[in-house]
């Protein structure tokens, strides 16, 4: 009888650690969540510094090369969007295990207005809730992912006189430090 | 068993392994006809007995497929800024149209082996296909509201991979230009002492030394012709050190003295030539012998030859013609000596050859004649040790198909874009090689002009 207990008593105590082991393993990995932001916290940190220290100050402070859309014909600048494309495009080539996109309400291209729900939802409450992100799961593809969206703003005057003179902008009246669209990161889960 | 039943076990045995030794000896062979699935296409029936130029890993899957696309098409998708590259697919976001089309992968859109399905430049996608995803595009873009589908690549408007001429603000900045510019000419070619000073230029093998015709250094047992003395004396081989034992000699693995090679192959061109090189054998010209195959002959083509030239083996002198290699004949001669369709054929009643042979005449300045190197083997600027050299591609498939590919690097040289544009599209006027002016009309650039002009009353408001 004594060496029964004594089993039970082994057993409890055993799946209880091996229970606690386990919790313990998904609790040190990183939450979906703080890795999305912190890897907008990267994106935005050079998009910012692009915008501002190459093309601000080049292009249109010192005016010494242009800024175009058509940089190769043009020999000129890469525009600060399509820096952060072909980023994207870059890490999605090495095969990286989530992915980034700038979408906006009122895009250039059209390729890159929301399309998923979320991504409807997503720019939408940035839009309206400046200074808020946003965050949600959905199913792409058969995969799910945890979707992150955060307000791209306005940080130079070029962002703002460009897209508001662009003859492809649905939008003209953009103003310094809005809200002109958004970063979706996607992680599956 | 009965006696019956032995004797057929017998025959089934004989059969499979008279079956596997022959599909063995075929597989190890260079005739592997037995294993295609089907007729190739164009673009790669010349190397289909190579299998393992795409099908590199027998057991591997898609990804060995794509991965062989890449090796040869990869550069060239990279140059065209291709405006469907697979990065634009892999985002998840675009999941319901990978559904709809897979473009991560060329094989969606270029099966091959299925002749029954392949339509020109090896597409095996119906012509409106673009449908599947820009169904829309007429939202935006109210000019082209009803329009069809199967017209966006067959109009000379848009192309899936390279629009390097045809994108929207390309087409503005060249709106009202004239159908011959007045400074008609290509830009000249490097000269020799140019391309002599870049890095992987063998100078330490060849010196550059001016030599006499009594230095050419063949052995005693080749006979010395004084026909092909005098013609390398003309060439700039013989003025830039590069002697008969410089092409003729070759280094043979246990043995001190070189070996003298009577006709030597491409791979001794390349020594100094080597973009060319990399370009012929590229093209149809020489990627047989990029994969180790016998050289393509004319015999081999699917498009018309001359049957005189059937038997020729091509590879650099068959056109640069051994020591007198003479740039002006390669570059309409030795096409005309093969090529025998109604293009190549109606070349010399054309205005561009009128050109050619007054500038071959002395009659007119150099580059401003039009040979059929001109076109379809074009200058094209590459950088050695950060110089920008002018070479001719050498590839002369580069820019064939679809012929929009031409407009900037050869028609813009010379004519307007909406001239040109109208005249790549008329394919009777491309048969008759360009002998009067185009019969087509692409209404392309006329939508930009009346976007423009419309968007600026917007503005003006």
């Amino acid at each position: 009888m004594k060496s029964k207990i004594l089993v039970l008593f082994s057993s409890i105590i055993g799946s209880a650690f091996l229970l606690s082991a386990c919790g313990e393993q998904k609790t040190t990995g990183i939450d979906p969540q703080m890795m999305t932001d912190s890897l907008f916290s990267v994106m935005e940190a050079d998009r910012t510094v692009y915008t501002k220290l190459i093309i601000g100050r080049l292009a249109k402070d010192e005016k010494v090369i242009k800024a175009s859309e058509h940089w190769k014909d043009e020999k000129a600048l890469v525009l600060p969007a399509q820096m952060f494309r072909y980023g994207a495009e870059r890490v999605a080539e090495k095969g990286a295990p989530f992915s980034y996109s700038l979408l906006s309400l009122w895009p250039v291209n059209k390729q890159n207005k929301p399309k998923t729900e979320v991504e409807i939802k997503g720019l939408n409450y940035i839009a309206e809730n400046p200074g808020k992100n946003f965050y949600s799961e959905e199913e792409l593809g058969g995969v799910k992912y945890f979707t992150a969206v955060y307000p791209d703003v306005g940080v130079a005057p070029a962002c703002v006189s460009c897209h508001n003179k662009h003859k492809d902008s649905p939008r003209t009246d953009f103003k310094l430090g809005e809200v002109m669209g958004g970063v979706v990161i996607r992680i599956p889960i | 068993m009965s006696a019956r039943k032995h004797i057929y076990w017998i025959y089934w045995l004989l059969i499979t392994v008279g079956i596997a030794v022959y599909l063995t000896m075929q597989l190890l062979g260079e005739d592997k006809t037995v294993y295609l699935p089907g007729k190739t296409s164009h673009g790669h029936y010349q190397i289909e007995m190579a299998c393992a130029a795409c099908h590199s890993d027998p057991l591997g899957g898609g990804e060995v497929l794509q991965e062989a696309c890449m090796n040869c098409h990869g550069s060239e998708l990279e140059v065209a800024d291709d405006s469907h590259p697979k990065s634009k697919f892999t985002n998840p976001r675009n999941a319901d149209r990978v559904a709809k089309l897979d473009a991560r992968k060329c094989v969606t859109c270029h099966t091959e082996h299925k002749e029954e399905i392949t339509l020109a430049m090896g597409v095996t996608q119906p012509d409106d296909v673009c449908f599947k995803c820009h169904q829309d595009v007429a939202e935006n873009r109210p000019s082209h509201e009803g329009l069809e589908f199967p017209t966006c690549a067959t109009a000379g408007c848009h192309n899936f991979h390279d629009n390097r001429a045809l994108y929207e603000d390309f087409l503005s900045k060249h709106l009202g230009e004239p159908d011959v510019h007045a400074m008609a000419e290509v830009v000249p070619l490097s000269s020799v002492e140019v391309y002599q000073t870049i890095s992987s230029y063998p100078i330490e093998q060849f010196p550059i030394k001016p030599l006499k015709s009594n230095e050419a250094d063949q052995p005693i047992s080749v006979r010395k012709d004084p026909k092909i003395v005098q013609d390398w004396m003309d060439t700039a081989h013989s003025q830039s050190g590069v002697n008969c034992s410089a092409c003729h000699e070759q280094k043979t693995e246990g043995l001190d003295e070189p070996v003298w090679v009577d006709k030597p192959s491409h791979k001794v061109c390349s020594t100094c030539h080597t973009d060319q090189t990399k370009g012929f054998l590229s093209g149809k010209h020489g990627m047989r012998l990029e994969q180790n195959l016998t050289p393509m002959t004319p015999g081999k083509a699917r498009l018309d030859m001359k049957r005189t030239a059937h038997g020729d083996e091509l590879s650099c002198v068959s056109c640069h013609s051994s020591h007198r290699f003479n740039t002006k004949d390669a570059a309409v001669e030795a096409c005309l000596s093969c090529h025998d369709d109604q293009h190549s054929n109606s070349y010399k009643d054309s205005k561009h050859f009128n050109l050619w042979h007054k500038e071959i005449r002395g009659q007119a300045a150099e580059n401003t004649g039009v040979s059929c190197a001109t076109c379809h083997m074009p200058r094209k600027e590459v950088k050695h040790d950060g110089m920008k050299i002018i070479i001719a591609e050498h590839n002369q498939n580069d820019n064939l198909r679809p012929n929009e590919k031409m407009l900037r690097s050869v028609c813009m040289q010379c004519h307007g874009l909406g001239f040109s544009i109208d005249a790549l599209a008329d394919r009777e006027l491309v048969e008759k090689n360009f002998s009067e002016k185009p019969d087509v009309h692409i209404e392309s650039l006329d939508m930009v002009k009346k976007r423009l002009g419309l968007k600026k009353d917007v503005d003006g408001m």
